[in-house]
């Protein structure tokens, strides 16, 4: 029983990742109605961006936390301008595939210059060491991460939700014409959202620099199981991703329990099992 | 009269022949290098192995008597059909002599039985499944690095020994993992130790902590990690954060290599006992040929022992083709004149080859050191013990390799 409880912390940490990420992709989708691919490239630039903060100018992970998302932000922003504005109003397709292709160049990229077994990034020193909860022993980083990223999920979904800044951008991609007649500069809107939802997969990548390896395939074995989160939690639908991030994440730590050979299939098994009940995913609005 | 100068032409012309077949000896090699060049072992093999098969290539020296060696590479993304795939091509369009390299067991195994199949060369230095010389074995194939039984009965067998006598085992799922465990509990229980659990985790998993977890609740006193690459660098790094060492279970990494250290760190990976047959800083040969082999690389990392083994395995087996007086693009004849000739190099020194394809060679136990002993950024291990090849690899009484009932 204890080993139970175990897991399921283990689950809700792993679940802090997922939820991070697919927020960021259900933010993209739900306002500039993207597909990006490109999400797990940027998660890796997170990561990246922190050790080179560390390494070469000398910056802690706690402004790495702050400055990595910004930078990646902005170099998501220069993307948007560049390359993704040019396919509003196209199909999905198109942007799905202009992501994916970013993804591989950005991903080949870091791997010709760092090689594919990763870089070491280390805890930082307040968040070290760990408490005996008595059923199992938590590394302190660990509990930090689901704390943290459940405050910048809430805050995220509330910032979109709940003030005025959120409403005009809700408004904004249900009818962008009127919008813009009220004076809001649109395409600048789009341009910050993705700004936004780029910032929070880096935040993510440097929440997992500590714990995982800083390696540019970091985000390629990740994406799909996040895209299988949001997809099961509908697309587009923000508190969805939320919830069924930390979710699965808990599904998965159990499987690792009961069958770990299954732990990287479980959650495409849910995937096929949610669409053939729902096929707009759990909290998703009908197209 | 028309009927003997018939016969005389057709003499001529046969002799001619035969004069043509012992003077013009085809002197063309190709050689395919099969690794994982972008997925979790890609650095420890990858492109510096087909850089290792380069320069064994040039060191042979063999382009100065006209010979025209070819290397090319390939990448079988740790997928079975996809290296089966491309040795099939290599082999049927691109006329390939031998392939090198090919790490990831579960490949290395099934590319065995197509090289087998087309009679080429298989030079395997990147796999680790001791069934490539045991039940698997085949009249074509060279392993030459390392096994799970080397592993095993080195790494293994000294925890063992020096009192770890209850495990627990991580062991990735598949052939090589399945390997690493069978050979090792075998050496665990011959030892008087116990298995008292384990857990087999999908290859290229990123979270450990649920099978760490797992680990640490079975208070066994040794984790031993059947797995490599990435997994063992997450597996390493993770067990620190949860405490593992710290409260009092050892982790034994059964295989690591010298990109696993610079990827975890020698913070973390510090004390860590494993064994390998090759570090670049063993020896004033090994360094000048690491210090080559380093210049080359793009981020300027010496040799690892895979990386160690292809060029060593190529040199061999240009040596052979050497002694045979040219190719005969006869994979089963090539072999046996390897298995005949004694192996020496500047990489593992003196060796032999055994009949059923298994290369001999010393194996080191070494310790990670502490990052105040490191003295440059590569300056990783401390050298504990050397394991003679013949005590270290299976015996031949233990072969199943039906190469040897003959």
């Amino acid at each position: 029983m204890q080993a139970l409880y175990a897991q399921l912390l283990v689950g809700l940490i792993n679940g802090s990742f997922y939820a991070l990420l697919s927020l960021g992709l259900a933010v993209i989708f739900g306002m500039l109605n993207i597909i990006n691919f490109a999400h797990g490239a940027l998660y890796m630039m997170g990561a990246f961006m922190a050790y080179f903060l560390l390494n070469l100018g000398g910056i802690n992970y706690w402004w790495a936390l702050l400055l990595a998302p910004i930078i990646v932000g902005i170099f998501g922003m220069i993307l948007e301008r560049t390359m993704l504005q040019w396919l509003t109003g196209l199909d999905h397709l198109y942007g799905l595939l202009l992501t994916f292709g970013i993804a591989l160049i950005v991903q080949g990229v870091f791997q010709n210059y760092f090689g594919s077994s990763g870089l070491p990034y280390a805890i930082p020193d307040q968040l070290r060491g760990g408490m005996n909860l008595g059923f199992m022993f938590l590394p302190i980083y660990r509990g930090w991460v689901v704390i943290f990223s459940l405050v910048v999920c809430l805050a995220t979904w509330y910032l979109i939700e709940k003030t005025r800044l959120g409403a005009y951008l809700r408004a904004a991609t249900e009818n962008p014409t009127l919008v813009r007649a009220f004076g809001i500069n649109v395409p600048r809107m789009i341009t910050l959202t993705y700004g936004l939802g780029v910032g929070l997969a880096a935040l993510a990548g440097v929440l997992s620099a500590p714990i995982n390896q800083v390696r540019p395939l970091m985000g390629a074995d990740l994406i799909i199981v996040v895209f299988a989160v949001v997809v099961i939690g509908g697309m587009g639908s923000i508190m969805g991703s939320i919830i069924t991030g930390f979710a699965l994440g808990v599904i998965e730590g159990l499987t690792k329990y009961f069958y770990p050979e299954a732990s990287n299939t479980v959650v495409f098994v849910l995937m096929v099992l949610v669409l053939l009940v729902k096929p707009t995913g759990l909290t998703g609005r009908a197209a | 009269m028309n009927k003997s100068i018939a016969s005389l032409l057709l003499g001529t012309a046969l002799a001619a022949t035969a004069a043509g077949v012992a003077f013009a000896q085809d002197k063309t090699v190709k050689i395919g290098a099969l690794s994982d060049q972008s997925g979790l072992y890609a650095d420890l093999g990858g492109p510096g192995s087909t850089l290792a098969a380069q320069m064994a290539v040039e060191d042979s020296g063999l382009a100065a008597k006209g010979w025209k060696i070819d290397i090319i590479s390939g990448d079988h993304q740790n997928k079975p059909d996809i290296g089966t795939a491309i040795a099939r091509q290599w082999f049927d369009v691109d006329k390939v002599d031998a392939i090198v390299d090919v790490p990831n067991s579960g490949v290395a195994l099934a590319v065995n039985n197509v090289v087998k199949e087309k009679n080429g060369v298989y030079i395997n230095s990147g796999a680790a499944t001791s069934d490539l010389t045991n039940a698997q074995c085949s009249p074509n194939t060279v392993h030459w690095t390392y096994d799970t039984y080397m592993l095993a009965h080195t790494t293994g067998q000294a925890l063992v020994k020096a009192g770890g006598d209850t495990w627990f085992f991580l062991t990735a799922d598949y052939a090589f993992g399945a390997a690493l465990e069978r050979d090792t509990t075998a050496v665990i229980n011959a030892n008087g130790g116990k298995v008292v659990g384990g857990v087999k985790h999908p290859l290229n998993t990123p979270d450990f902590s649920s099978f760490l977890l797992q680990a640490q609740a079975s208070k066994a006193k040794i984790i031993g990690l059947a797995n490599a690459g990435g997994d063992t660098t997450n597996t390493i790094k993770q067990a620190a954060e949860f405490g593992i060492v710290k409260g009092g279970q050892k982790l034994a990494a059964l295989l690591l290599f010298l990109t696993d250290v610079k990827a975890i760190g020698l913070e973390t990976a510090q004390g860590l006992n494993f064994t390998e047959t090759f570090y670049w800083d063993m020896n004033d040969k090994t360094r000048a040929f690491s210090k080559r082999f380093a210049e080359k690389m793009k981020n300027s990392a010496p040799p690892t022992m895979v990386q160690a083994g292809v060029y060593a395995g190529v040199r061999h087996y240009l040596k052979a083709l050497e002694a045979l007086g040219g190719n005969p693009h006869d994979g089963v004849k090539v072999v046996d004149k390897m298995k005949s000739m004694p192996t020496e190099d500047d990489l593992f020194g003196k060796g032999e080859i055994q009949p059923n394809g298994r290369t001999i060679h010393n194996a080191y136990l070494f310790e990670v050191k502490k990052p105040s002993e490191s003295k440059g950024p590569w300056d990783f291990y401390k050298l504990v013990g050397t394991v003679p090849g013949d005590q270290a690899f299976t015996p031949l009484s233990e072969s199943k390799c039906a190469l040897l009932k003959k």
